[in-house]
């Protein structure tokens, strides 16, 4: 939905509030869809700098492209890497590049256009020869182009950033989010996306204010506009009024005052007014994110999902790269202690290799699945954890488990990777916990003999709930049966804590719904010990806990299941919860 | 100058692997080279030129070497076009 002033110019866009707090700032558009490629002039004084970026460019190009060089050559085998090959080998062509750089030098032109017009030429000419070979190398040169021209922008764009600014973009990867939290950008607005996007999650952890999902912003915006985002009520405002302005400016110190408020809390245990204690953890996917995770008091990590190391890649870590990179974020976290799952990879997630696309691939090959299938890639990465595991703060946790068999059958391959670096004298902790996500139903019924192997469980309520109810929340046609509060998933998460104490293990629940302030009361009640959620959401929820008794949750939450149709549930626990409410919730949600 | 006619033996042409290996052998001498076929002159030294060029198994391009080291550039490679680059002829 638009709204335009048109007396005074100010855009409405309303979408969807994927991270909390208030951004206001200058716009900066960022397109990486196709490299457009605009001419321009370069002043005399800057054509240097221009080169510069043309030999970073191809220096950053050759490095991504040796890497899927080596990927390609070891999975695809010799011919088809052969191109890569190929265009690493346009990216050191003399002769090209010293044309390009003259051109530059005497046309006095940006270095994307004079790359992208003199390849141009090349391309027009093999495209002119109307022979399938030639129109195929086209293809692979365009490929190259737009590597350098892509690099030539990036570095542009880094450079522009130096001022403090909203991206605007059609879609953010969390490689994106996190190479532009490391430029001190203020907040996000995205056309598209949802609240579960890794991105949108990524963006509550860095505590960057993110608006998604709002289909025209990109479209409404031109870099350099003052913008606001409104990460509550998941608006996005172009070119405020100064009275607009006035009013977030406000919005914005007091929000910036509840934080710290919050921030206070951060050194106190998360314990019930009767003395109930458990323990509120952080999710993460970057090291980036661990400073969050002490900021906000987390008592450690719950989740560390592993695939981010997948990203922006086209091949698999060895060992001990990913070695290093478990080590480091367990010493930087020590004495606190981290869960590493293996690679969650397939679903909707990062794929493996260049695997055919699954018809259904919510119900394919995906999590513990492919580690069980491709022993190599599991037993490499588990010896890396295990190799992080020294300081005894390491546990291990596996993905999409969906029977008693695969935890046995994953057990055993944890115990020969234990048994391999035993006899390479590589030392470890040989008590690591080997914890069980139960985000498959078959799983949540199965759930106290599946805690009777395994040393943990923790709840993944986002795939869950999805399973349980058959809904993808992404589809809008059936979006609205998605429910944390389904009466269907209330007794789910009750019968897998049950069945766990039963067993003698602990239970922790790591999915959005973790950091729900409705829920963390529920939860509570039904005898969760483990919360774990975004960083920025710890403080509220510990706020939650230390200003209600373990009695009371528990009296709420037997309510709770007392009724059998959704808006039951969520009319009791809004009547049922009010009075806490009041005292947590950020002011500003008023919607 | 040297100058020399070639033919192309393998079945599967001047394609983007036989090429490279055209260019990376040139690399390695002082020498120009230029290849020039249907009127047209290529800088043999230069990967994406080298693309540009259809030639198809029994086609024939004219080579041409200038510099110090010319006559060694040409053996090696014309003998390089003359076993149809190692692969199926």
């Amino acid at each position: 939905m638009i709204q335009a002033d048109r007396f005074t110019g100010e855009v409405f866009l309303r979408g969807v509030a994927a991270a909390p707090g208030i951004a206001i700032g200058r716009a900066y558009l960022y397109d990486k869809q196709t490299p457009k490629v605009v001419e321009r002039s370069v002043d005399a004084r800057e054509i240097d700098d221009e080169i510069q970026r043309l030999k970073n460019a191809l220096q950053r190009s050759t490095k991504e492209l040796e890497k899927v060089l080596a990927f390609a050559t070891q999975k695809i085998g010799d011919r088809k890497a052969r191109i890569f090959e190929a265009q690493i080998m346009v990216l050191h062509d003399e002769f090209l590049f010293h044309e390009v750089e003259r051109r530059i030098r005497v046309e006095k032109k940006n270095a994307d256009f004079i790359v992208s017009d003199e390849i141009g030429k090349y391309q027009h000419r093999m495209l002119s020869a109307e022979d399938e070979y030639m129109r195929e190398r086209a293809f692979d040169v365009e490929e190259v182009k737009n590597r350098i021209i892509r690099n030539i922008d990036q570095d542009l764009l880094f450079s522009r950033l130096e001022g403090f600014s909203v991206i605007i973009s059609e879609a953010l990867s969390s490689a994106d989010t996190v190479l532009f939290s490391r430029n001190n950008v203020l907040g996000y607005a995205t056309d598209h996306g949802g609240i579960t996007s890794h991105a949108a999650i990524l963006s509550r952890s860095l505590k960057i204010p993110a608006v998604v999902g709002l289909s025209r912003a990109s479209k409404s915006v031109a870099t350099g506009d003052l913008v606001i985002v409104d990460g509550f009520r998941g608006l996005f405002i172009v070119n405020p009024t100064a009275e607009r302005l006035r009013e977030y400016e406000e919005k914005r110190t007091r929000y910036l005052k509840f934080e710290q408020e919050l921030e206070e809390l951060r050194d106190l245990p998360a314990e019930t007014l009767d003395n109930r204690r458990v323990e509120i953890l952080a999710n993460i996917e970057f090291e980036e994110e661990l400073e969050a995770v002490r900021h906000h008091g987390a008592a450690g990590v719950g989740l560390y999902r592993t695939e981010s190391l997948l990203i922006g890649r086209d091949d698999f870590p060895d060992e001990d790269e990913q070695a290093l990179a478990y080590e480091s974020i367990a010493a930087r976290l020590h004495p606190l202690r981290v869960i590493m799952r293996t690679f969650d990879i397939g679903g909707d997630k990062v794929m493996v290799e260049s695997q055919a696309p699954e018809e259904n691939p919510f119900l394919g090959w995906r999590g513990i699945r492919i580690g069980l299938d491709r022993p190599d890639i599991f037993l490499s990465q588990v010896r890396a954890i295990l190799r992080a595991s020294s300081r005894k703060n390491v546990a291990i946790m596996l993905p999409m488990v969906t029977t008693v068999q695969e935890v046995r059958r994953a057990r055993r391959m944890v115990e020969q990777a234990k048994e391999e670096l035993h006899s390479a004298s590589i030392p470890f902790d040989d008590a690591v916990p080997v914890g069980v996500m139960i985000e498959v139903p078959s799983a949540a019924v199965m759930a106290e003999h599946i805690a009777r192997e395994a040393d943990f469980v923790s709840i993944g309520t986002n795939d869950l709930i999805q399973y349980l109810l058959a809904v993808d929340r992404g589809n809008d046609n059936v979006a609205k049966l998605y429910s944390e509060f389904d009466p269907s998933v209330l007794l789910t998460i009750k019968r897998i804590i049950d069945g766990a104490h039963r067993a003698g293990k602990k239970v922790g629940l790591c999915g959005e719904m973790a950091g729900d302030p409705l829920a963390t009361i529920l939860l509570l009640g039904f005898g969760l010990d483990e919360f774990s959620m975004v960083p920025s959401l710890v403080p509220s929820v510990k706020k939650i806990i230390r200003s209600i008794s373990f009695a009371e949750a528990e009296r709420i939450a037997r309510g709770a299941l007392e009724f059998h149709a959704v808006e039951d549930v969520e009319e009791f626990l809004r009547e049922g919860v009010r009075s806490f409410v009041s005292l947590l919730l950020v002011p500003e949600r008023e919607e | 100058m040297i100058e020399c006619e070639v033919t192309i033996r393998n079945r599967a042409g001047l394609h983007t692997r036989p090429a490279a290996s055209v260019v990376k052998l040139a690399a390695k001498f002082k020498s120009d080279f230029f290849l020039v076929k249907d009127g047209m002159e290529i800088n043999g030294k230069s990967i994406i030129g080298v693309m540009t060029l259809a030639a198809e198994q029994g086609s024939k391009l004219l080579l041409r070497f200038n510099g110090p080291d010319e006559e060694e550039a040409a053996q090696a490679v014309v003998s390089l076009f003359e076993e149809g680059f190692g692969e199926p002829m």
